[in-house]
């Protein structure tokens, strides 16, 4: 493998294992504040998925040449960060979160599920593994989105002003790569505008049994920048409080 | 406001005078008993109960409460009301069980014959 693909292939998994990471710490803030015990239980049982996923792909990383996974991922700046800035939002409420929550999962999947057919072995291998996790993540999704959704007045307008607020962020998760090109003439992913179109494909039916509406396409506003390290005010908070007790001793043997 | 070691605790601005009142009626939902299989043919066994509005969504929680820690290969969930509870004050129906030994295959040696079969004598 040369050197460029090499690079585009880091800047695909660093995207991904960032993603991973920031949202698996966002969702671990529910733990003990979750509206229903059971609930409570498995969205950070998800979340902690999610950041053993992430664990994974910084491995992946670490055998292409990166740092450690525990300094890649406790010892870098907030600009250091390739994640989606929909992933580092203040949680909000209930609804907000499992609006990001479907929005997001179903994205991670995809972007799985054309790795697990990628030539390039160890991140296919990661995939398949992966597979499972992800079936229930979506399912939880699915499930939550749209019962809320159309359940009454209430629920469904909250539904609906949360997925407002989600979306141009949720749009800035396929943030055109300039690396893509290479991975897609390789055979290793497909790139961001057809992930994007599957993505869209995917969530519609479910938007439509929630009853909720997606904001008119002229309306869209991508909100991009997280892949290039431009972030909001609200990743360095949750960085630095993360990477806290790494930080305090980062030789210490755990 | 509760003031914690934990910042998100603080984060949430819980209240301190938080006034306990008695749980109303169906306030965490009806309960659903979940049964996990850990092996394809072997029996389902009891793991717990979870509450949920739904079969659907006792599965989901389910498969999270029990299913984490260990492989299941299948969950089972029923309504707790549907489950048919025999009384204690009639578990005497019970009690002579462990004194009828004329019941059980134990005295039945056959054994000897069977492993003098398999080697076709």
């Amino acid at each position: 493998m040369n050197q460029n693909t090499t690079d585009a292939i880091k800047e695909l998994l660093y995207k991904m294992a960032d993603d991973l990471l920031i949202i698996g710490h966002r969702n671990s803030e529910w733990t003990g504040l979750g509206p229903i015990l059971e609930e409570d239980i498995s969205f950070s049982s998800m979340a902690q998925d999610k950041i053993g996923q992430a664990q994974a792909l910084y491995v992946l990383l670490h055998e292409l040449g990166e740092q450690e996974p525990d300094t890649v991922a406790f010892m870098r700046n907030a600009n250091q960060f390739h994640n989606a800035q929909l992933l580092e939002l203040p949680n909000g409420e209930y609804d907000f979160s499992l609006v990001r929550h479907f929005l997001f999962d179903h994205a991670d999947q995809l972007r799985f599920e054309a790795l697990a057919t990628s030539s390039y072995e160890p991140v296919a291998k990661v995939a398949r593994k992966v597979k499972g996790e992800l079936k229930y993540h979506v399912f939880h999704a699915n499930t939550w989105f749209v019962k809320l959704g159309s359940a009454n007045e209430e629920s469904h307008n909250r539904m609906q002003a949360a997925f407002n607020d989600a979306w141009n962020y949720a749009l800035g998760m396929f943030e055109p790569s300039n690396n893509e090109g290479l991975l897609i003439e390789e055979g290793i992913f497909e790139g961001e505008k057809a992930l994007f179109n599957k993505w869209l494909s995917n969530i519609t039916p479910y938007i439509l049994k929630a009853g909720i509406t997606i904001p008119s396409s002229d309306t869209w506003n991508p909100v991009y920048g997280g892949r290039k390290g431009t972030h909001t005010e609200h990743l360095s908070p949750l960085v630095e409080e993360m990477s806290e007790v790494f930080r305090y001793d980062p030789t210490a043997e755990w | 406001m509760i003031k914690s070691l934990d910042p998100r605790v603080t984060r949430a601005e819980i209240d301190l005078d938080n006034n306990i009142e008695p749980l109303r009626e169906l306030d965490q939902w009806e309960t659903f008993e979940v049964f996990h299989q850990k092996k394809r043919g072997d029996q389902h066994m009891h793991v717990g109960i979870v509450h949920a509005p739904n079969a659907e969504m006792a599965f989901i929680f389910g498969k999270e409460q029990f299913g984490r820690r260990g492989i299941s290969v299948n969950i089972w969930v029923v309504r707790t009301r549907d489950v048919y509870v025999s009384d204690y004050e009639d578990s005497d129906i019970f009690e002579t069980v462990p004194g009828k030994n004329y019941r059980e295959a134990g005295g039945y040696k056959v054994m000897d014959k069977i492993n003098k079969y398999k080697k076709g004598i």
